[in-house]
């Protein structure tokens, strides 16, 4: 069994059958495959001002990628899983466009599910990226939201991002 | 000691730099971050005490107790907004 890159940061859009065809290549103990897929919202309030045109993603180059590994161990920790892979895309991105996929292969579904899902939650609160929005009225950096630090801290982790204990 | 500094997002428009290089007698992220925002202007502004601001020491993020290291790599960014 080759060992496969668990992370990518790239521009580039990526093809999701291919990497899940290659997350369990060769590994016949794998009975489910979770995935999920996160795409740039035209995020229109009912406004034609407020649509996004575009999502530029910044990111801090060698944190990103060690950051979401260090994640991925935590997931193995935790959970029965075989192998996960996460892609991050990075730069301008246009309404529409896949942002993040993360991956993740097991026996059974509960555990990819729950994996997949914590990965996600993880990535949201400390991977080291920013958005920011380009609309017709300007652009302007997404803010960080209490939301996605209550969703990390149901698996027992404090986020500190949009909520600080200062 | 010498500290290569790096800001992101939000920040490093403010400042209107990604990186810099700052001799200080902090030895602490927090003294570190205190020692910046008395520089005033933008610094002031933006690293003032209760702005919402992360760090990072050399790659993993830390919170303000952090010890300095001679020569390590300190990021300052806003709350993160990927995935």
């Amino acid at each position: 069994m080759t060992l496969q890159q668990r992370v990518s940061i790239q521009t580039q859009e990526f093809d999701l059958a291919a990497e899940l065809t290659a997350l369990r290549a060769g590994d016949l103990r794998v009975g489910a495959v979770c995935s999920f897929l996160g795409t740039v919202r035209d995020r229109n309030h009912g406004s034609e001002a407020n649509a996004v045109q575009s999502l530029e993603l910044e990111h801090y180059p060698g944190m990103t990628e060690q950051s979401i590994e260090a994640m991925i161990d935590a997931a193995h920790a935790r959970f029965d899983i075989y192998a996960a892979r996460v892609i991050h895309r990075v730069g301008v991105l246009q309404a529409g466009d896949p942002i993040v996929l993360v991956a993740v292969s097991s026996a059974h579904r509960g555990e990819s599910f729950q994996a997949c899902e914590f990965l996600m939650d993880y990535l949201k609160t400390q991977a080291p990226f920013w958005k920011k929005e380009q609309t017709a009225e300007g652009a302007h950096w997404v803010d960080a939201r209490v939301s996605d630090d209550a969703a990390l801290a149901r698996w027992g982790i404090q986020a500190n991002n949009a909520a600080r204990s200062e | 000691m010498k500290i290569r500094l790096r800001y992101f997002a939000s920040l490093r428009e403010a400042l209107e730099t990604g990186s810099e290089v700052f001799e200080c007698d902090a030895t602490t992220i927090g003294q570190l971050r205190d020692a910046l925002a008395a520089r005033g202007g933008a610094y002031g502004q933006v690293l003032a005490p209760g702005r919402s601001v992360r760090t990072a020491l050399n790659q993993t993020l830390v919170d303000d107790a952090a010890l300095l290291t001679e020569d390590c790599e300190v990021a300052f960014f806003p709350p993160v907004t990927g995935g």
